[in-house]
């Protein structure tokens, strides 16, 4: 089923992306290339005011004038002046598109129920239609004023209705049974509209525990309720209903969703500290667990950082000031900010990078990748050295990574590490071609030359020569190295 | 203004001619002066039924959006707020009107509810004590808007989150109800086929509302043979996809909204001879894009990697159209070729905005980042190593890029592996917490719901199986010249695209059990038609389906469609009905949790 790796290696170095390399100059670049001269060498022998008469009028912003977002945009901006007087934009019409228009078609016709032609007249059953057609139920009203409707609809026929924006009497749905039956037929309709008034209905005139016992077997009302207490941030209620239905995990997460609209960091971490307790799986509670004392954490490191930082004793607050206040930052931001800041503070101390590390069980990649960027953005390159070697056992001092040193120069690179820096971990990375790809990239010579060498390649080293400077210590070294007469050149 | 919509097989003008009936009855309704205030996400869609000028006509004097606070003054008779049902709204129109009755009290109010009226705003306009104010409070029925020829949309973004997510059934009472409308312009479509509870729905509700309208014939010609209802969560795979059409591209990049495209300025400052640096635009430059220009309908669904040539090819014979003024000696033959430079002007701005738009797209997918995600999401498809953690993915986290693209890959990986191992899945969302932030704990948790992320239950990889059935990786897709739609994706053919040509030919009898793999029931239904519009078929004559798409569809399966309808031998034509035009990231992006503060 699964072809062999070697198999599989073939096969994408194959034609498959070929497809998106370009590598062919005389290809796909310069056909743009050519379809751009031609388009420029045409441009002068139509110097005219561009475009004006063939393609529809754009404005500025690109926009076709006369298009809404435009007006709207220019009447607005026109109403702006209040010392002119209220105008039309200007706008060029399309008024051969309107007095073309004689469809005899209306959307509204065929579904509102207006009769047109006598063809509706089985589903309006003459409806006066006046102009505000009450589409809420009337809850409140006494009863003696429904005395002009008709109201002894089936529910299907009362869910029809509703659907057509006619006013209906809900209250007349009077026993347990008729409101399910009402609330069944809204469901079969499917029209969300109507299901969520009949829940309204129904939340009014029924107990909680009735309605949300009946609700356990109807998903789609239950569904439409909650969408319905959640767009109205009904939560008490919300949280209730799930309670009763036994969701726990929603409950949970809904309830710890609140924690984003409370801005005061304290207050918020109180009530993430109350979240605690809520039924969440198993590993979501281990992450709201970490979620809570990180927020802690935070507003430990923050007071006294702010603090160091006004009272302007502490240099790295002096020389790097903070962009930032570090409150609700993801954990690996946090991580990064204290090994920026307090990378040689004990491990006993909250905001020390050893600390967190242990208490978030970072693991050891990750932890690597952070303290690699924040030590090199600082240009502490002893630090970046003592990263690699602080593993070494035996006393040897061989540089080992959990991450490959290609991703290592990567980083140091993006936080412009010099060639100095850089040479030491290009020579480590194990591929070769690899390695002198980036060697020639950031002009580490040695290692190319080097490599060179034990490649025995006379050719590329020869190449190589006219690629430094001239009589540079480089040179030199190449020069050597080709009249060596020891060395065996495999060509 | 809208020529383009009736170029193809079906005349979809006439569904936005009677969308603008609509509108012009509504404006009437409300006699004398008027502003309009719009709630700013309607006038995108609008603005491809109507322009300023027909309202105009209809007396509409002021434009205005819709904001919290006083209403600007305009001298006109009657305020009418155009808006979505939508709650937040309703609080800023009752504040509108507060004030307003404060200050002069002349104006009358209306409302008009694109695209369906709703109790829970009437109620909170009841709440607000404002409901009474209003004069009209009516519905504009806007279900489907023509994007072009042979594509609609309900730009209905929540649709798929409402339909997987929260369970709640609205948007497909809509669907239902825009099929219902389609069906009175352009006659009862015979047969029904669907994949999917969400198509089951909708053809059930569509079967009811017939009935209920039982006894009223539709007197019109069928147009469509065929109406293929397909779930978006049959395919989830398809849009995570990176589309690498150029159109798909182009959207991917810089996003397509409402038919139109904003692009970085640099690389389309008119540079005129003569004229040292000019000041370059700042604002980014707006494109309409549709198949009106005819260059564009030509390469908006080639693969990338065809688009070079195509361009070329064009210069070429503009060059060349061009050069005939040396040949126009006679007064009529100059005459002759001024009256067609118009046209080839058009031509060439046409030529120069796509070259510019390739070159800035060639910058993208020509770059190490762009190879590298392509390279991954294609071992994703194609089954290698995705029940492994993916050091690609992990590296991206380490470098803290974009979220959505990482939740846009290990999506990817469950759905090509049926589901994450428990290991591989709580590392991946350990490292997510860990480097954005606990709090998208809720996103994970819709993702999950949605089934694009998620644990691997104990049943078994099926992915392989309905890959190889269903021939979803082509190893020799031709982006140049493709006899395939695997072109679309340069490999992948998009499996909701083959489920409908398998559909056309053999029949899905041939793939039962894949089907029973896909999530949801598949169906057939016959509409009876009254007797004498059974249609006669010529000899050869193409059969037309329209293919609608609940939950969204990308531009790429788009072109794969449109692919399939030129065809020579496909003896069918689509047309492209969707809730909503969406790419991965605009599908993600739905689907994410936001902080309620962060809302508008």
């Amino acid at each position: 089923m699964m072809k062999s790796k070697a198999d599989e290696e073939e096969y994408w170095n194959s034609s498959k992306f070929k497809a998106f390399t370009f590598d062919d100059d005389d290809d796909e670049f310069s056909q743009l290339k050519e379809s751009k001269r031609a388009v420029n060498s045409i441009r002068p022998l139509v110097e005219e005011d561009d475009d004006e008469d063939d393609v529809e009028k754009v404005s500025w912003s690109g926009e076709p004038v006369g298009s809404i977002a435009w007006s709207v945009r220019e009447t607005a901006a026109s109403n702006q002046r209040t010392d002119r007087e209220p105008t039309f934009p200007k706008i060029n019409t399309d008024t051969t598109t309107i007095s073309k228009s004689n469809s005899g078609y209306s959307l509204s016709s065929l579904f509102k129920g207006k009769s047109r032609g006598g063809t509706f007249q089985s589903l309006t059953d003459t409806l006066s239609d006046s102009s505000v057609r009450l589409y809420a139920p009337e809850l409140r009203k006494p009863k003696s004023e429904y005395k002009d409707y008709v109201s002894d609809w089936s529910p299907e026929e009362t869910v029809q209705r509703m659907q057509q924006g006619k006013a209906v009497s809900l209250e007349k749905f009077r026993s347990r049974q008729d409101k399910l039956l009402l609330l069944d037929s809204a469901v079969s309709a499917h029209d969300g509209n109507v299901i969520t008034a009949v829940l309204i209905f129904l939340k009014r005139t029924l107990s909680k525990e009735v309605l949300f016992g009946e609700l356990e077997s109807r998903e789609t009302a239950l569904r439409h309720l909650i969408q319905y207490l959640t767009e109205t941030r009904d939560n008490r209620t919300l949280l209730e209903l799930l309670r009763s239905l036994g969701r726990m995990e929603d409950v949970a997460l809904l309830q710890y969703k609140e924690h984003l609209s409370i801005s005061d960091e304290n207050k918020r971490r109180d009530f993430l500290k109350s979240c605690l307790s809520l039924p969440f799986s198993a590993e979501d509670s281990a992450h709201v667990q970490d979620h809570y004392t990180l927020l802690e954490r935070q507003i430990i490191i923050e007071a006294t950082d702010r603090q160091a930082e006004r009272g302007g004793k502490v240099e790295i607050f002096q020389k790097f000031p903070r962009r930032a206040s570090i409150l609700n930052m993801p954990l690996v931001t946090t991580l990064y900010y204290c090994c920026f800041y307090h990378y040689t503070e004990p491990e006993g101390m909250y905001s020390s990078p050893l600390n967190i590390r242990q208490t978030f069980k970072i693991p050891e990649k990750q932890y690597f990748v952070t303290a690699l960027s924040a030590r090199a953005k600082l240009k502490a390159w002893s630090d970046v050295d003592a990263l690699f070697t602080s593993r070494n056992w035996l006393g040897f001092t061989r540089k080992k990574s959990p991450l490959n040193f290609q991703r290592v120069v990567d980083i140091l690179q993006k936080n412009s590490a010099p060639t100095q820096v850089l040479k030491d971990y290009v020579a480590l990375v194990d591929d070769a071609d690899v390695r002198i790809g980036l060697a020639q990239k950031y002009k580490c010579h040695d290692i190319v030359i080097n490599t060179y060498r034990d490649l025995k390649d006379r050719q590329l080293l020869l190449g190589y020569r006219g690629k430094v400077e001239r009589g540079s210590v480089e040179e030199r070294k190449i020069d050597e190295l080709l009249s060596n007469l020891q060395m065996r050149w495999k060509n | 203004m809208a020529a383009h919509l009736s170029y193809g097989r079906v005349n979809l003008n006439i569904l936005r001619e009677a969308a603008r009936k609509e509108l012009r009855e509504f404006l009437d309704k409300c006699a004398g002066s008027k502003a309009i205030v719009w709630d700013e996400y309607l006038t995108g869609p609008f603005g491809l039924i109507a322009q300023y000028s027909l309202l105009k006509e209809h007396e509409v004097e002021k434009m205005f959006t819709l904001k919290s606070g006083r209403l600007p003054s305009a001298d006109v008779k009657n305020i009418i707020f155009f808006v979505r049902p939508r709650l937040e709204l309703m609080d800023i129109i009752a504040e509108n009107v507060f004030s307003e009755d404060k200050m002069h009290s002349a104006r009358d109010f209306h409302i008009l509810f694109v695209p369906r009226r709703s109790m829970l705003c009437e109620q909170r306009l009841k709440e607000q004590g404002v409901l009474a104010s209003f004069i009209n409070i009516d519905e504009y029925i806007l279900d489907l808007i023509p994007y072009d020829g042979d594509l609609l949309s309900m730009e209905y973004e929540s649709a798929f989150r409402e339909c997987y997510l929260e369970n709640d059934q609205t948007s497909l009472y809509h669907t239902a109800k825009g099929l219902m409308t389609l069906q009175a312009l352009y006659g009862t479509i015979p047969q029904i086929y669907g994949k999917g509870e969400c198509a089951r729905h909708v053809a059930n509700m569509m079967l009811r509302m017939k009935r209920e309208f039982a006894g009223i014939q539709n007197q019109i010609l069928p147009v469509f043979d065929t109406l293929l209802l397909l779930d978006r969560n049959v395919d989830l795979l398809t849009p995570l996809a990176t589309q690498l059409t150029y159109e798909g591209l182009i959207d991917e990049i810089y996003g397509i909204t409402n038919g139109y495209v904003k692009l970085p300025p640099e690389k389309f400052a008119q540079k005129k001879q003569g004229e040292g640096s000019k000041d370059l635009p700042t604002e980014p430059k707006k494109l309409q894009l549709n198949s009106a220009e005819e260059l564009y309908a030509e390469i908006r669904d080639k693969n990338f990697n065809a688009v070079g040539a195509a361009l070329s090819k064009k210069a070429k014979i503009i060059s060349a159209a061009f050069e005939e003024r040396h040949n126009a000696k006679t007064v009529g033959e100059i005459k002759q070729f001024v009256s067609q430079l118009p046209h080839m002007q058009a031509a060439r701005s046409s030529l120069a905005n796509h070259t510019s738009i390739a070159e800035l797209i060639k910058d993208i997918t020509t770059s190490e980042a762009f190879f590298d995600n392509l390279t991954v999401e294609q071992e994703f498809m194609t089954g290698v190593d995705t029940d492994k953690v993916n050091t690609y993915i992990e590296d991206c986290i380490a470098q803290k890029d974009p979220l959505i693209k990482i939740l846009r890959l290990v999506c990817m990986q469950s759905v090509c592996n049926n589901g994450l191992k428990q290991k591989v899945f709580d590392y991946y969302k350990r490292e997510i917490l860990q480097t954005y932030g606990y709090e998208h704990m809720l996103t994970l948790n819709n993702l999950e719901k949605g089934g694009l992320l998620k644990p691997q239950s104990s049943s078994r990889n099926n992915y392989p199986t309905i890959r190889k059935t269903l021939k979803l990786w082509m190893e020799d897709a031709n982006e140049q010249n493709p006899n395939d739609i695997s072109y679309v994706y340069s490999g992948y053919a998009p499996l909701s695209i083959r489920l409908t040509q398998v559909l056309a030919r053999p029949g899905w009898r041939s793939i039962e059990e894949v089907l029973k793999m896909l999530p949801g029931p598949h169906f057939e239904e016959r509409q009876q038609l009254p007797a004498g519009l059974h249609k006669k078929r010529q000899q050869g004559e193409n059969r037309t389906t329209l293919v609608f798409f609940l939950g969204g569809v990308s531009y790429a399966e788009i072109a794969a469609l449109r692919f399939l309808s030129q065809m020579e031998d496909s003896g069918m034509e689509y047309i492209i009905a969707t809730t909503k035009l969406l790419n991965g990231t605009t599908w993600i992006k739905s689907l994410m949790d936001r902080p309620e503060s962060q809302t508008p």
